[in-house]
C-alpha cells in the first residue's frame, strides 16, 4: 500500500514540476545552469566511457564475425549495438552515477537546511524552482550526451577494428552508415528522453523529500536519500529500457 | 493538569487591532500531541514573543502559522480575514504580507548575499531588473551589508548571515515577520545584539514580529506582549511587567529557573562542603 501511495505522490510531484514551466519566473536562465550542470560536467566521464564501449565492441564484434567470416559487418554491429540499446542505457546510467546522485544530494541538503521550506514561505514554488529547470534541462542534455556517447562510440569501434585488427576503415564506415536507418535514431532519442525524464525526477523526488526517509536524520538521511536516488533511476533506466524496445522492436 | 490561559491588560487595551488571531489550533505527530489548543492574538505593528521550553512546540506553533506545517485543527485569522491554506490563493495572499525568518536562517549557500535578498522580488514580483536591484541593495544597506553584496553567505560571520536574513525577510515589505528562535546556539553578547536588531528594525520598518524563543531574559527587554507555550497550551498572555509579576505557577517556575539552579547548586555545594559522618 505504501509503495502506491509513493507511486501516486512521485506521479504527482512530477506533474506539479512540469506543469510549473508556465508559472516559475525567470526559468531559463536556471534551465542554461542546470544544462552546464547536468552537460558539461559529465562530458568527461561520458567521453571516456563512450570511447572504451566503442572498443571493446569493435574487439568482441570482431572476434565473433570473424568466425563465420563477415568482418566487413563489424561497422553494423557496433553502430546498431550504440544507436539502439548501449549508448542510451550506459549514457543515463553515467548521468544518473554524476548529475542525478549531486542532484539528490543538493536537493536533501537543501531540505535539511530549510531552503526548500524558505522558498515555499516566500510564496516561490520550490518545485519550479528547484526541479522544473532541471526537468527541463534533462529533455536537452541526455538526447545530446547520447548522441556524443555514440559518436565516440563508434569512433572507437573503428580505432580497435582497423587500427589494431585491421578491418578496412572505408568498409568500416561504410557499413556503420548503411546499417543506421531513421528509425534506429529515433528509439535512441525517444529513449535518451525518457530516461531523462525518468531518473531527474527520481533523483530529485528523492533529495526533496530526505526528510521523509524512514530511521534517518539529518546526513544520514541525505545519504540514504541519494544511495535510493541512484540505485531507483537505475532500476528505472533498465525496466523503461525493455518496455520500449518491446514496443518499437 | 492544565492551567486556565491568564491575559494580561495590554491585549485587551489593543480594541481589535489584531493583526494574527489564532484559535484553538491544535497538531500532532502520530500520538504525540505538540499542540493541544493554543490560542493568541497578535496586535499590529508590536513585537510579540512566544516564550517557552524546549519541545514546548513553539517551533511548531510557528511553522503552522506560517503554513509550513499543517495544523490538524483550528483557526488562524489573518488581518480579520481567515485563512484556508488549502486554498492557493488564500495561501498565496498571507505569503505575499509575511516573511519567514528560520532558525539556522536557511540562506542559499551557492547565491550571494545579494541574490539570496533579490530572490523574492524576483520570483514573486514583476519589477524590473533596476528597480529589484535598488531595492535589494536598499534592504542590504539597510542592514549594513551594502559592502557584502558579492559575498557568499557561508565567508560571512554568524551576525552578517542573521542580518542577510533578515534582509531578504524585509525586503517584500512584509506586514509581519515570523522569527523561529533567532538567538538559538549564540552567546548572550550576540543573544542581545540580534534582539535590539529585530527591535530596531520592527521600529524602522514598522512590521509586525512574532518571535519563538527560550531566552527570558532578552525577550521581556525587547517585547511587547509576552506568551508562555507550557505542554503545547498557552499559560500566559500579557506584557512583560505582568510576565515579571505574575503568580501563574508555570510562569514562575519558568522565570525562576536560574534562581533554582542557583539554589540546587548552593546546595549540592554545601553537602560537599560538610565533613563526611564517621
Amino acid at each position: 500500500m505504501d509503495q502506491v501511495r509513493g507511486l501516486g505522490h512521485f506521479a504527482l510531484f512530477t506533474g506539479q514540476s512540469l506543469s510549473a514551466v508556465l508559472a516559475t519566473r525567470r526559468l531559463w536562465t536556471r534551465v542554461a545552469r542546470a544544462i552546464y550542470e547536468q552537460g558539461f560536467r559529465c562530458l568527461p566521464v561520458i567521453l571516456i566511457v563512450g570511447t572504451f564501449t566503442g572498443l571493446v565492441l569493435g574487439l568482441q564484434g570482431y572476434y565473433v564475425l570473424n568466425r563465420f567470416g563477415s568482418e566487413a559487418l563489424l561497422g553494423v554491429l557496433v553502430s546498431l549495438s550504440l544507436v539502439r540499446e548501449m549508448a542510451p542505457v550506459l549514457a543515463a546510467l553515467m548521468l544518473v552515477g554524476q548529475a542525478g546522485s549531486a542532484l539528490a544530494a543538493e536537493l536533501g541538503i537543501q531540505r535539511n537546511s530549510e531552503q526548500i521550506a524558505a522558498l515555499d514561505t516566500m510564496g516561490i514554488s520550490s518545485c519550479g524552482y528547484l526541479v522544473t529547470p532541471r526537468l527541463l534541462a534533462a529533455l536537452f542534455v541526455f538526447p545530446a550526451q547520447t548522441a556524443l556517447f555514440v559518436a565516440v562510440g563508434l569512433w572507437g569501434g573503428s580505432l580497435s577494428g582497423s587500427l589494431l585488427l585491421g578491418v578496412d576503415p572505408g568498409v568500416y564506415w561504410a557499413s556503420v552508415q548503411r546499417a543506421v536507418e531513421s528509425e534506429d535514431v529515433r528509439e535512441c532519442l525517444l529513449k535518451a528522453v525518457t530516461f531523462g525524464l525518468l531518473t531527474i525526477s527520481i533523483c530529485a523526488y528523492q533529495g526533496f523529500h530526505a526528510h521523509r526517509i524512514r530511521g534517518a536524520t539529518g546526513a544520514r538521511a541525505v545519504s540514504a536519500a541519494t544511495t535510493k536516488a541512484v540505485v531507483l533511476s537505475s532500476i528505472a533506466v533498465l525496466a523503461a529500457d525493455y518496455v520500449i524496445t518491446s514496443f518499437l522492436i | 493538569m492544565t492551567t486556565p490561559l491568564q491575559t494580561g491588560s495590554e491585549i485587551g487595551g489593543q480594541g481589535g487591532n489584531f493583526l494574527l488571531e489564532v484559535d484553538d489550533l491544535r497538531k500532532s505527530f502520530g500520538p504525540h500531541a505538540v499542540l493541544r489548543g493554543v490560542s493568541l492574538a497578535v496586535p499590529r505593528g508590536r513585537l510579540f514573543t512566544v516564550l517557552g521550553p524546549s519541545g514546548a512546540g513553539k517551533s511548531v506553533l510557528l511553522k503552522c502559522l506560517a503554513n509550513i506545517e499543517e495544523p490538524d485543527d483550528g483557526q488562524i485569522s489573518f488581518d480579520g480575514r481567515r485563512l484556508d491554506f488549502r486554498d492557493q490563493a488564500s495561501r498565496d495572499s498571507f505569503r505575499r504580507r509575511c516573511s519567514f525568518l528560520f532558525q539556522g536562517n536557511a540562506l542559499f549557500d551557492s547565491l550571494t548575499a545579494f541574490r539570496n535578498v533579490a530572490l523574492p522580488l524576483e520570483q514573486t514580483t514583476s519589477l524590473g531588473r533596476g528597480e529589484i536591484r535598488g531595492r535589494a541593495m536598499e534592504a542590504l544597506e539597510q542592514l549594513e551589508l551594502g559592502d557584502y553584496a558579492d559575498h557568499y553567505p557561508g565567508t560571512l560571520s554568524g551576525g552578517m548571515q542573521k542580518r542577510l536574513a533578515l534582509a531578504r525577510a524585509i525586503v517584500t515589505q512584509p506586514e509581519m515577520v515570523f522569527f523561529d528562535e533567532p538567538t538559538a546556539g549564540l552567546d548572550p553578547l550576540r543573544r542581545n545584539a540580534v534582539f535590539a536588531m529585530i527591535a530596531k528594525y520592527q521600529t524602522l520598518f514598522g512590521f509586525t514580529a512574532l518571535i519563538v524563543t527560550h531566552d527570558i531574559v532578552e525577550a521581556l527587554v525587547a517585547s511587547d506582549t509576552v506568551a508562555l507555550l507550557h505542554q503545547g497550551e498557552i499559560c500566559f498572555c500579557g506584557t512583560p511587567d505582568e510576565f515579571a509579576s505574575s503568580a501563574h505557577p508555570v510562569v514562575q517556575s519558568f522565570r525562576d529557573s536560574p534562581a533554582a539552579l542557583r539554589s540546587t547548586l548552593d546546595g549540592l555545594r554545601r553537602g560537599a562542603d560538610a565533613p563526611e559522618p564517621s
